[in-house]
C-alpha cells in the first residue's frame, strides 16, 4: 500500500515540477537577500534558498502556510503560491529579529 | 531569552497536549504510563538523531525530504490514534463500567498500547527535533549559552505545566464522560494532523497546491495562543485548502465509521467476557 502510494506521489510530483519559475535567495548573517521578491499572480513558484550561515534557519510564511527548516551551509527548495495579488510576509523563525522578507504578488 | 522560551514553548506544547490527552484517555489502564513514557523517551532520542541528520533528510527526494518526512510522521500518528480510538470504542462499556477489568485486557494483550507509545513518540520526535535544531542554532550563533539554556528550560517547563494542567483538568471529568471527551479530542486531533500532512505534501509538490478556501487569520490568527491551541486540539487552520479540508473530513469519516463499527461489534462480547473475569 505504502509503495503504491509512494509511486503515485512520485508521478504527481514529476508533473508538478514542470515549468516552474525559480528564484534564488540567500541567507547570510541571518538576513534574506533579496528580501523582497516579486512573483506572478496565481502561480506556484520555486524558491531555492541557500543558507550560508552555519546555523539552521526556518523559512516560515506569516501570511501563507509554508514552514521549512534550512540547515546551516545547505540549499533547500521551497514552493510558494499560488497567491492572489498582494503582499505576503515571511520570516526566518529562528532569527525573527533580523530575518524578514516580503513576497509581492502582481 | 523570552523569544527562546516562546519558541520552545510552542514546540513543546503540541507534543505535551497529545501526550496528556492520551494519558487521560487511558486512565486506569495498566502499564499505560510505562508505554507512553517509553514512547516519549524514544521520541527525545529520535529528536536528536533527526536534528543531526536534518541536512541529509532535507536533501533526499529532490530536496523535498523534509516535507515528505513530516507528512509520513503525521500520517503514521493519525493511524496510531485511529487505531487507539477504534479499540477504545469497542471496549467502551468495560472501560466505563469497571476500570479494574481493563488490566486483564492488557494481560490478554488486546489493547494495542504500543500505538500510544508510537503516537506520543512521534509527537516528541517532530517537535523535539525543531527544538534541538533551534537551540543548536542559538548556541552556534554566539549568543549567551546560559541565556539560551534558561530560555529553553523555561519554555519546556511552561509547556509541560500546560499539559499537566490540562491532564488534571480532564481527570475531573467523570469517567463515563472522560472517555467520550478524550475520544472526541483524539478524533479531531487526528483529523488536524491529517490536514497538516496534506499541507506538507502540497508544499513538497507531491499534491497540487491550491489557493486557500478562506482566510480567517484576521478573525483568529494561527500564531495566537488560542489559535495555536485550537490548531493542535481540533486542527484549526486559518487558511485551509480544499485538499486539507478533504483530508480532514476523510479522516473524520473513516475513524468515526471505525468507531461505530467497533462499538456495535464490541457490545455483546465484552459483557460475556467481563462476567467471566
Amino acid at each position: 500500500m505504502r509503495i503504491f502510494l509512494t509511486a503515485i506521489l512520485f508521478a504527481l510530483s514529476a508533473t508538478a515540477m514542470a515549468d516552474t519559475l525559480v528564484y534564488n535567495i540567500t541567507i547570510k548573517d541571518h538576513v534574506f537577500s533579496p528580501s523582497v521578491i516579486t512573483i506572478p499572480v496565481n502561480q506556484r513558484v520555486k524558491f531555492v534558498i541557500e543558507n550560508q550561515d552555519v546555523t539552521p534557519e526556518e523559512f516560515e510564511g506569516l501570511d501563507f502556510d509554508v514552514e521549512k527548516i534550512i540547515p546551516g551551509k545547505t540549499k533547500s527548495t521551497v514552493f510558494v503560491g499560488p497567491f492572489a495579488a498582494g503582499t505576503y510576509n515571511f520570516m526566518g523563525e529562528f532569527n525573527a529579529d533580523t530575518a524578514k522578507g516580503q513576497i509581492i504578488v502582481e | 531569552m523570552i523569544s527562546t522560551a516562546i519558541i520552545v514553548f510552542r514546540e513543546v506544547l503540541e507534543a505535551a497536549l497529545i501526550i496528556t490527552i492520551l494519558m487521560a484517555a487511558t486512565r486506569g489502564v495498566l502499564n499505560r504510563g510505562r508505554w507512553i513514557s517509553g514512547g516519549v523517551a524514544g521520541g527525545v532520542i529520535g529528536a536528536f538523531v533527526v536534528a543531526l541528520f536534518m541536512g541529509a533528510i532535507a536533501n533526499s527526494f529532490e530536496g523535498m525530504g523534509q516535507e515528505i518526512f513530516n507528512a509520513v510522521i503525521l500520517l503514521t500518528a493519525v493511524c496510531m490514534l485511529a487505531w487507539h480510538n477504534i479499540w477504545m470504542a469497542s471496549h467502551a462499556k468495560e472501560l466505563t463500567t469497571n476500570l479494574k477489568h481493563v488490566g486483564h485486557q492488557i494481560n490478554e494483550g488486546t489493547l494495542p498500547l504500543y500505538s500510544l507509545a508510537i503516537a506520543s513518540g512521534l509527537a516528541v520526535l517532530r517537535e523535539g527535533s525543531e527544538v534541538v535544531l533551534f537551540l543548536y542554532g542559538i548556541a552556534a550563533g554566539g549568543s549567551s549559552n546560559l541565556e539560551m539554556l534558561s530560555g529553553g528550560i523555561a519554555g519546556l517547563f511552561i509547556g509541560a505545566i500546560t499539559g499537566a494542567l490540562l491532564y488534571f483538568g480532564m481527570l475531573r471529568i467523570p469517567p463515563q464522560w472522560l472517555f467520550k471527551t478524550t475520544s472526541w479530542l483524539i478524533l479531531l486531533m487526528a483529523c488536524g494532523l491529517a490536514s497538516s500532512a496534506a499541507g506538507y505534501l502540497s508544499q513538497a509538490g507531491v499534491l497540487p497546491s491550491q489557493i486557500p478556501l478562506w482566510n480567517s487569520d484576521g478573525l483568529l490568527s494561527e500564531k495566537s495562543i488560542l489559535g495555536e491551541l485550537l490548531h493542535i486540539l481540533i486542527g484549526y487552520e486559518s487558511r485551509p485548502t480544499a485538499l486539507q479540508l478533504s483530508f480532514y473530513l476523510a479522516t473524520l469519516v473513516v475513524i468515526t465509521s471505525g468507531m461505530i463499527w467497533a462499538n456495535r461489534s464490541g457490545t455483546v462480547a465484552p459483557q460475556t467476557r467481563s462476567r467471566g473475569i
